[in-house]
């Protein structure tokens, strides 16, 4: 091979600087410098890097060619308070109907009532964050002319139409008090389409060509649940009386543990790709996360059952800490999808394996 | 048309499309184009006829520095971009104007060169002589692009509203009447090809002029290019003329020729619109191995109900530890 850079679990190694749009292929590639050369980039692409203490440079400049530097694919036209938004939102109405159910269960009457309430409320947000987003809000319901299992937001439409008035009828009947038994059935039917709700907005993303959301595609489910587990189990320390917090405590544990290492795992197997996900916005988004989910979890555990302002307190740090990671995994895809690096060094290696592979 | 049952229809060849979209057998057959980008000329008719023909609005006059490219990309309200790469590199065996010896010419018959009969090359050192200032050998490479008409569309398979659909052509529209403008398509696209149109809202693309293929006419960029650089027709036929075209780049020395999109074994079961390109594909632009996101939806809803039972799982373990509430209180 006339080129002896590549990429890896740990990165990219054997980079040579240079990313203008004359090339030639094979044969002007052997002609550059050497790799280990100091980086050179085009002007204005450099990107500050700053080398914090005690870690790793994930990733090495990458060599590879584009033309101009412009992006390969195009980056989504979605806004980011839209459908990040939905993602938070319909996180927390989906795990906070898990959380009310189990609260209704165990007999804690005003966390249940509180989070069947909180649900209600997120999944309108949602509903209306989404529709906003549209270039054609008037023709929303056009989601509902098929069923196609091919599409992520068709199946979601489809799972919101189903979730949305079963978690609405849970929470209105508990306010109304009627009917108690049609609401002990919605607010099952609305545990069992919660999870589903938080996770497939991770499919939703998946399902594109963006490297850092196709890539994760594995788990970014467990991070988006782990994430919507964080906001319910805030949403109820928020707005339920100390004695009724235990489980609560116990969900912000369990949020945080699962998303923190669905990212870790995430972050170490995508490598190169999962780079935009600790730089830049996204980074800056991702370690508020970590920060505040910490803060939070901290906070519930210790004062969690014993002081309403403490409590209130670290669920709003979780409530802000679920926001982050989703606003922060948005951004990433965002910025990965700008850069055509990230498109091309991965499907160049792959064809370079390939090839070698044949060979 | 074969049956779509128990077969994968989100990657691999698929010899039918449109017959696997319920076209009925007797839909006409699949077509395309090739783009042979070693005859383009980078006139932009192209441009201007898809612009003309199919009424897209104008979308900013800019100049970038980026070559004669100053469309930029492919877009909403771009469906054909002619790329301009300049590279100091010969063109296989092309020679250049440059003359340093003062070769002389008078002794070429050339209505015999014209016929094909005696055609002495010139010598192949001329090729090589830099100009005084250094410089060696400049080539232009100039590429029309389109949307790929993909055999497996990303777009199409995400979009959530049936708006985008496989004609009985195997081509991939936008029925306009029909999106919504939720942008899905746009990030699924492995070439970045669909986009909205901010100040209407919808998607547009390339249509393949679907209006002109049922009036048994060829596609308006096809029409107008001077060089047949974009060739239109079935794609069976189109594949045989690339492989031929190949041989004869090849043969002339041309080495870095090679077909994109081409093979039905590709990422995306093969592209409807595929082209003969002088370099790799990401020089133009174009992603080197696309592969069609829906490929792995399985895993991704595998996934993700693994990542739904871990909550509902986890949640319900929560409560468990804490069932006492009643007794405690």
């Amino acid at each position: 091979m006339m080129s002896g850079s590549g990429v890896d679990r740990d990165g990219v190694y054997g980079e040579r600087p240079g990313r203008e749009a004359v090339v030639g292929g094979e044969q002007s590639v052997s002609d550059r410098p050497p790799s280990g050369t100091p980086s050179e980039r085009g002007p204005g692409r450099r990107r500050g890097r700053r080398g914090r203490r005690g870690e790793r440079l994930m990733v090495p400049e990458a060599e590879f060619t584009s033309y101009y530097g412009r992006p390969v694919i195009n980056a989504p036209t979605w806004s980011a308070r839209d459908i990040a938004g939905y993602f938070f939102l319909g996180g927390l109405a989906g795990a906070g109907s898990v959380l009310a159910a189990g609260a209704e269960l165990t007999g804690r009457k005003a966390m249940a009532r509180a989070l069947k309430v909180s649900s209600l409320a997120a999944i309108s947000g949602s509903g209306a964050l989404l529709v906003h987003d549209l270039g054609r809000p008037a023709r929303f319901a056009n989601m509902l002319r098929v069923f196609r299992p091919t599409s992520p937001m068709n199946m979601g439409s489809w799972l919101l139409t189903a979730y949305a008035p079963t978690a609405g009828a849970a929470a209105v009947l508990e306010a109304a008090g009627r009917l108690p038994r049609i609401g002990r059935a919605a607010t099952g039917g609305a545990a069992l389409l919660g999870p589903a709700v938080a996770a497939y907005t991770a499919v939703l993303i998946g399902d594109t060509a963006v490297p850092a959301w196709h890539d994760g595609h594995r788990e970014l489910p467990f991070v988006f649940t782990g994430s919507a587990a964080v906001a319910a189990a805030g949403m109820a320390l928020i707005a339920s009386p100390v004695a009724e917090n235990g489980p609560a405590v116990g969900a912000a544990v369990f949020g945080t543990a699962l998303e923190s290492a669905a990212s870790r795992i995430m972050e170490r197997r995508l490598g190169f790709v999962g780079e935009p996900y600790q730089q830049g916005k996204s980074g800056r988004l991702k370690r508020a996360a970590q920060g505040l989910s910490a803060a939070g979890t901290a906070g519930a555990l210790l004062w969690g059952r014993r002081n309403r302002i403490a409590a209130a307190l670290s669920g709003a740090a979780l409530l802000a800490a679920s926001a982050c990671t989703r606003f922060g995994v948005f951004q990433a895809g965002v910025a990965s999808a700008e850069d055509p690096k990230y498109t091309v060094v991965p499907q160049r290696e792959r064809l370079r394996k390939q090839a070698a592979g044949d060979a | 048309m074969s049956s779509i049952i128990g077969r994968n229809l989100l990657a691999g060849a698929e010899a039918d499309p449109a017959g696997d979209a319920g076209h009925g057998a007797d839909h006409p057959e699949r077509v395309g184009f090739f783009t042979d980008t070693s005859v383009c000329i980078g006139c932009k008719a192209c441009e201007v006829a898809c612009k003309e023909w199919n009424a897209v609005p104008e979308d900013g006059l800019e100049l970038t520095g980026m070559s004669y490219d100053n469309t930029q990309g492919l877009g909403a309200d771009t469906w054909r971009h002619v790329a301009f790469i300049e590279q100091d590199k010969p063109l296989g065996h092309a020679v250049t104007g440059v003359d340093p010896g003062g070769v002389d010419h008078s002794g070429v018959d050339v209505f015999a060169l014209a016929a094909g009969t005696t055609a002495p090359a010139p010598p192949r050192e001329q090729a090589e002589v830099p100009t005084p200032d250094g410089r060696t050998e400049l080539r232009w490479l100039m590429a029309s692009d389109v949307c790929k008409h993909c055999t497996h569309a990303a777009c199409l398979d995400v979009c959530p509203t049936g708006a985008l659909f496989r004609t009985e052509f195997g081509t991939v529209v936008v029925q306009e009447d029909i999106c919504n403008g939720c942008g899905y398509c746009v990030p699924a696209c492995p070439y970045g090809v669909i986009d909205q149109r901010k100040e209407d809202g919808r998607v547009f693309k390339c249509t393949l002029c679907y209006d002109r293929l049922g009036e048994g006419m060829e596609p308006a960029c096809a029409k107008a290019c001077p060089t047949d650089s974009i060739q239109f027709g079935p794609l069976d036929e189109l594949r045989e003329r690339a492989a031929a075209r190949l041989g004869q780049l090849h043969d002339a020395g041309v080495a870095d020729a090679q077909l994109y999109g081409e093979s039905p074994q590709d990422g995306v079961g093969g592209d409807g619109a595929f082209f003969l390109l002088l370099d790799r594909p990401e020089v133009y632009g174009l992603p080197p191995d696309p592969v069609v996101t829906t490929r792995d939806l399985p895993s991704m809803w595998r996934h993700a109900g693994a990542a739904a039972a871990t909550l509902l799982g986890g949640l319900a373990a929560v409560f468990a530890l804490h069932r006492d509430y009643r007794k405690a209180r």
